[in-house]
């Protein structure tokens, strides 16, 4: 036993967490009675040292930093000897493991556990909106439900599950047997569960969760009960996760392409994870600034966003946007990518235009750091800057335009296999358009000057975040499930479940556009009675759309237990993941793939990706030819 | 573009598509989009407007639903005819499409047709922007300050007997007068937010922000704060009341406005602003009112 608690591991971190906690206790106490402060214990600025000593105890205690306390001290180090790869059980996903492959099951199962949640308080928020003069609920709890709400599907779902299901595809995908820095990829998981706990545990604080939105504009959020701090520390974890595997994923795919894998022979998945690391790396250090200045304000008094004191309150808007805009765009370049891979097997043709595709990727990488402040239309800032920035967010349009067109192009005299996946890659594409085509029409300033922060944003931000993100993440999940899991999904289900979705999504978030044109503020516990019956129809339907998540879990959990076995290619992809078993060895490829070929060249007769150097496996050709591995 | 089709004899033959297809897919495209301009047009988006530059952005509006519906509706119409007619078929199992990986003109086409379209709606909403912003003469200025959570409106260029400039918790205002609003906030950022004139400026605290409208309908409309401002967020509303000049006169002087010259006189009979007759105050359009008087 004692042993087991010496040994890094989960043991070893939940015990250094009280550590963590008697330092800030101690830090606080001697800092009080050294600067002459009465009271000397306060519990607030013990709990605010305390949100970051225990989560940095808990990864010492987990083993995150032994290999360089080892080196520091000139101890002998532990070079990683991959011991640890692959799963045998379930317990095992429960486990430290440095393997990308459980890497990206635990991320991924982790963000959905967050997605359900999340969805359940979105329940919450519809059953008091259900109708006017809601009781479910006060307004301070209702304040909270959304904000939480919307911090876990960011934070926790969309951003990390893309991360994991690129996790488990990506160096499959290029040929590596593992991401770059495997450790590193260890380390980003287990910041994520520190990050979901705390914003959750922000229920328990007193004075109640954080309840000014995830965007915590200042003053309000540096003025706001000990809750806030919980959002304010707990997002410094889930982007320090984020910003250390978007490193991860630009040294895997720039470092260890296999041999043949030029830029331009890369699936628009590594494309698509490729630009959205770029935006990462750049983007999220933004977030974190903003989030340090709310800290520093609330903790010692800085006064940045103090107005009475010399404080710039617009300045929170500016930073916090300056990373929030290329957010959305992290948020749904991956799914890009996951649609690119899908449409191109499913329809069995090449993607059309694939290096314009590849370019407008990049052209939104470049865009999407020129228009943060169209957020800010009616913010108060120069009334000039609403020019430049109207301008540019209809610029990077055109990229993501030409994504729709080309996508569309694909599918033109295709063979269009319609299965589950193919059914919400095609859901995506007409959802999504309809989200960007709401954004075009926020971008026109006079336009927004009426519906901004009204329920025309929460239907156009849910078009393009459900519509579009999520549509591409349940894609993806039934696309790669045999790969990952080695079974297969059920067909039927998997429709239901589509069908049931798009409807009562459609259903949910299609009349939030009519009522917040009619003038329905968001982010309120209570509405005007003209607005009752609509109300009451979209907290139905989301309801019902609560319902049609369960299918997908039903589906999932008993396709994972005892669904038919997967063979290595069940969709007759090119692409090198569908070229090893279901699932796929510990290190990845028994002999190194070289790529001879473009990604997507279905209906060329005989044409291959890859071949093995070996010839002991004969890789599937399109065209449904067999072809001679070549030497 | 079109690389050779490999066909196996097992493998089902697909029709070449006849330019007649094209035809009618074009005009079932056609047929789809207008039907989505008309019910886009026909549904009833809007709440009352009550100001001149209400108009002409329920105006872009509808510009805006007859440019980008039909994109939407010809994207999702492309996706159904894609799903009904290239499905793949009993015995195309093993069939792939054809090998086509490009078209440079179509890209440059659906490059170029979008930008044209948004660069010509770029212009046309900065020009609405600019129109709407324009200073007009004989503005009538109202300070408006948030804070949680209740709005107060002065009138600076209205004094009471003791000089104190006239501040009430309800907003009125003479129709067809421009009015120039300099909005403030005392605690945190609210968004002063009048639906029926189509405008938000946020209250921040520290700068004071600009909003200009003229109201031209007289009736009763709801102030709402649309950016969350804490607890009380959801309630905080005021009334915004357009009357005609004469009674914009006759409530301020309730207010305990002195006039241009017999100050003294009016002051004698100021009542609370509590007990505005209630043949003042009109029906709200469903907003709480708040009838507690605005401290200064």
């Amino acid at each position: 036993m004692i042993a087991r608690l010496r040994a890094p591991g989960l043991h070893r971190g939940i015990l250094a967490i009280p550590l963590g906690i008697g330092f800030a206790y101690a830090l606080i106490i001697v800092i009080r009675a050294a600067s002459g402060l009465g009271h000397i214990v306060d519990g607030t600025a013990i709990l605010q040292v305390a949100l970051i000593s225990a989560p940095l105890a808990f990864l010492v205690g987990l083993g995150a930093f032994d290999y360089w306390f080892y080196w520091a001290a000139g101890r002998p180090t532990r070079p990683e000897d991959h011991s640890s790869h692959g799963a045998h059980s379930w317990k095992d996903y429960f486990r430290i493991n440095t393997d990308h492959k459980v890497i990206g099951v635990q991320y991924t199962v982790h963000s959905f556990v967050y997605f359900l949640i999340g969805g359940m308080f979105a329940m919450l928020m519809r059953a008091q909106l259900a109708q006017p003069g809601g009781k479910f609920v006060d307004a301070n709890t209702f304040n909270g439900l959304f904000s939480v709400h919307a911090t876990l599907m960011i934070f926790l779902f969309i951003i990390p599950v893309f991360a994991g299901m690129a996790n488990f595809v990506l160096p499959l995908m290029i040929g590596a047997p593992d991401m770059a820095f495997p450790r590193l990829n260890a380390l980003s998981f287990w910041l994520l569960p520190i990050a979901g706990l705390m914003i959750l545990g922000s229920f328990l604080a007193p004075g109640g969760s954080f309840a000014s939105g995830w965007t915590a504009y200042a003053p309000l959020s540096t003025s706001a009960p000990i809750g806030q701090v919980f959002f304010t520390i707990g997002v410094q974890f889930a982007g320090a996760s984020s910003i250390a595997t978007a490193l991860n994923f630009l040294v895997t795919i720039i470092t260890m392409r296999a041999p043949g894998m030029s830029f331009f022979r890369m699936p628009l998945l590594v494309w698509a994870n490729f630009s959205t690391s770029l935006l990462v790396v750049i983007a999220t250090p933004f977030i974190a600034a903003s989030q340090f200045l709310v800290l520093l304000d609330r903790a010692l008094g800085f006064n940045f966003f103090n107005a009475g004191s010399g404080g710039d309150v617009l300045m929170y808007q500016h930073v916090f946007w300056f990373y929030s805009h290329p957010a959305v765009y992290i948020m749904i370049l991956p799914g890009f990518g996951i649609i690119s891979e899908i449409l191109a097997v499913k329809a069995r043709k090449p993607i059309f235009g694939y290096r314009m595709m590849a370019f407008s990727l990049l052209a939104i990488v470049v865009l999407g750091f020129t228009v943060w402040a169209h957020h800010m239309f009616t913010s108060g800032m120069p009334g000039w800057i609403r020019d430049p920035m109207m301008i540019t967010t209809c610029i990077i349009a055109v990229p993501t335009g030409v994504k729709i067109f080309s996508w569309l192009a694909t599918l033109w005299r295709g063979v269009l296999h319609m299965d589950t996946t193919m059914l919400w890659a095609l859901g995506f594409i007409s959802m999504f358009t309809l989200g960007g085509i709401s954004g075009v029409m926020l971008a026109m300033v006079p336009f927004d000057l009426h519906v901004s922060k009204t329920y025309f944003i929460v239907a156009h931000i849910h078009y393009v975040l459900f519509g579009g993100s999520v549509f591409t993440i349940f894609a993806g999940v039934y696309y790669w499930f045999p790969k990952m899991t080695g079974r297969m999904i059920d067909e039927r289900l998997g429709k239901w479940h589509f069908w049931t979705t798009l409807v009562t999504f459609n259903a949910t978030f299609a009349p939030m556009h009519l009522i917040g044109i009619q003038g329905m503020p968001r982010r309120v516990a209570d509405y005007s009675s003209q607005f009752a019956t609509w109300n009451l129809i979209i907290s139905i339907s989301s309801f019902l759309l609560g319902l049609s998540t369960l299918i997908f879990v039903y589906n999932i959990v008993t396709s994972w237990r005892g669904g038919p076995r997967a063979v290595a290619n069940p969709w007759r992809g090119l692409t090198l993941e569908w070229l090893v078993s279901s699932p796929p060895p510990i290190f990845n490829f028994d002999s190194m793939p070289t790529i001879v070929g473009g990604p997507y060249e279905y209906g060329v007769p005989g044409a291959v990706h890859a071949v093995f150097r070996d010839g002991a496996k004969v890789p599937t050709p399109a065209g449904d030819r067999l072809a001679v591995a070549q030497e | 573009m079109e690389g050779s089709h490999h066909e196996t004899p097992d493998t089902p033959h697909r029709p070449p598509i006849q330019r007649a297809l094209l035809v009618r897919l074009g005009a079932i495209g056609a047929v789809a989009a207008a039907t989505g301009i008309v019910l886009g047009l026909l549904i009833h988006w809007f709440p009352p407007a009550a100001a001149k530059q209400a108009h002409p952005i329920d105006t872009l509006y509808n510009v805006l639903v007859i440019t980008t519906v039909p994109i939407f509706v010809l994207v999702t119409s492309m996706v159904l005819f894609s799903a009904w007619r290239f499905r793949m078929r009993a015995g195309e199992e093993r069939l792939d499409g054809p090998p086509i990986h490009g078209n440079t003109r179509l890209e440059v086409i659906w490059t170029a047709l979008p930008a044209t379209l948004l660069a010509s709606l770029v212009v046309y909403a900065a020009i609405v922007l600019h129109d709407v912003g324009v200073k007009k003469p004989n503005e009538l200025v109202v300070n408006v300050v948030g804070r949680q959570w209740e709005w107060s409106f002065g009138y600076p260029a209205y004094h009471d007997a003791q000089g104190q400039e006239i501040v009430a918790p309800e907003l009125v205002l003479p129709v067809n007068r421009p009015v120039y609003f300099k909005i403030n906030a005392v605690d945190v950022i609210h968004t002063f937010y009048v639906p029926a004139f189509r405008l938000q400026q946020d209250a921040v605290p520290g700068i004071t922000t600009p909003l200009r409208a003229t109201p031209d309908r007289i009736g009763s409309y709801p102030v709402i704060c649309t950016q969350l401002c804490g607890y009380g967020h959801s309630t905080m509303r005021a009334t915004l009341r357009i009357v005609s000049a004469s009674t914009f006169q006759k409530w301020l002087a309730l207010h305990g406005y002195a006039g241009a010259t017999t100050a003294a006189a009016a002051s004698v009979r100021r009542p609370a602003a509590t007990s505005t007759p209630t043949a003042l105050v009109a029906a709200t359009g469903g907003s709480r009112t708040q009838t507690k008087e605005a401290s200064q």
